[in-house]
């Protein structure tokens, strides 16, 4: 699949990658309080429908994405391990908040500070809880990466400067 | 409907054995009892038709390793350098002098009646070497998880819950985290590294 491609192969991939970005199916794995965000960007005023991820699904045997929403106990982290191996491939996995991401503002005896010490995470969105408009950009660039990763070239992330000069430290 | 400061007199004068202390503060009544005379001070709070306190909305524990000492940490910016005014100490007209007994741990259980629309606190000291005491399930139900809560968090066992076991934390950790002694950010994960 990757390597040298003709022209052929490579007009499938990007148009393997085209079906693959615009029909997600998502796992919405809701703990906590980003899972009102979540609701919020999910229905009609911030639509995640026009994305073409509109449909959850229930079960990690018919989903592509996981999007991991909310706080992680460690109590809770064996189930998200499993829901994770349950998926099949072609899988990503969405970390939705600060929570997931890193910990967030907790440092107990409870929370596992970050998901991707468990799974393997593609996109983070962080916020408490990260605005809409903020989830559809992780969105869009979890739909840019799947897009990328038919073409057999390394993904780097459009830097998207909007503008102005790029920022020297 | 009783004036509530009268609540626990008539309790003390009901089993003055079983007193150690008690406190009002604006209408709140609360009554230290001893672990021994839980139970029976538990019947008479739920049977007598002057309480009639159909109703447990708490029960929870308290744990006063480190009461009256100074706090390690003097706030949440204590590394950063911004000064972090101290709390104002407000006079109170009826100040509570301390915990009644040197016990480690006081659980404190909240009563109301939805009858008679009174309220009361029983306070019961456990010690640490010892820390059992009835449960409450066979008069409320509802002390079910809130036992199971306090087992968890405290380590204080119930004798007589059916099926006292971990609600919060999952069944493999040891320690209690609630417990004044058990670091704040002590990790015992189930799967995957520390941090």
């Amino acid at each position: 699949m990757f390597g040298s491609q003709n022209f052929l192969t490579s007009k499938l991939e990007s148009a393997i990658g085209w079906a693959r970005k615009y029909s997600l199916f998502q796992y919405p794995f809701i703990t906590a309080c980003c899972g009102m965000e979540y609701m919020a960007t999910a229905c009609s005023h911030y639509d995640v429908d026009r994305f073409g991820a509109g449909f959850p699904r229930f079960s990690p045997r018919q989903a592509d994405v996981l999007f991991v929403v909310g706080t992680i106990s460690h109590k809770m982290a064996p189930v998200l391990k499993k829901i994770y191996d349950q998926m099949t491939e072609p899988k990503w996995v969405v970390a939705f908040g600060v929570c997931t991401c890193t910990g967030g503002f907790y440092d107990n005896y409870a929370t596992v500070m970050g998901i991707d010490t468990i799974i393997p995470v593609d996109v983070y969105i962080p916020g408490c809880p990260p605005r809409p408009e903020n989830v559809l950009d992780g969105l869009m660039k979890l739909q840019e990466k799947i897009q990328a990763q038919h073409s057999g070239k390394p993904f780097t992330p459009p830097q998207r400067y909007h503008g102005r000069a790029p920022i020297t430290v | 409907m009783e004036e509530p400061r009268l609540l626990s007199e008539i309790l003390v004068a009901k089993i003055p054995q079983a007193v150690i202390a008690t406190h009002g503060y604006r209408g709140d009544a609360t009554v230290t009892v001893r672990p021994e005379f839980l139970l029976q001070v538990a019947r008479i709070l739920k049977d007598d038709p002057v309480f009639q306190m159909n109703f447990l909305m708490d029960l929870s524990a308290v744990d006063y390793l480190t009461f009256g000492k100074e706090p390690q940490a003097k706030g949440a910016f204590v590394n950063s350098g911004i000064p972090v005014a101290q709390p104002m100490n407000i006079p109170d007209e009826a100040p509570w002098s301390g915990p009644a007994t040197k016990a480690r741990f006081e659980l404190v259980i909240h009563f109301f009646s939805l009858p008679l629309k009174q309220r009361i606190r029983i306070k019961v000291p456990v010690e640490e070497a010892q820390a059992e005491v009835d449960s409450l399930t066979g008069l409320w139900p509802a002390a079910n998880w809130f036992e199971r809560e306090v087992w968890d968090m405290f380590g204080i066992r119930f004798r007589g819950h059916p099926k006292l076991k971990r609600i919060l934390m999952y069944e493999e950790f040891s320690g209690h985290p609630l417990r004044k002694d058990y670091p704040v950010n002590q990790r015992q994960p189930l799967i995957g590294p520390v941090n």
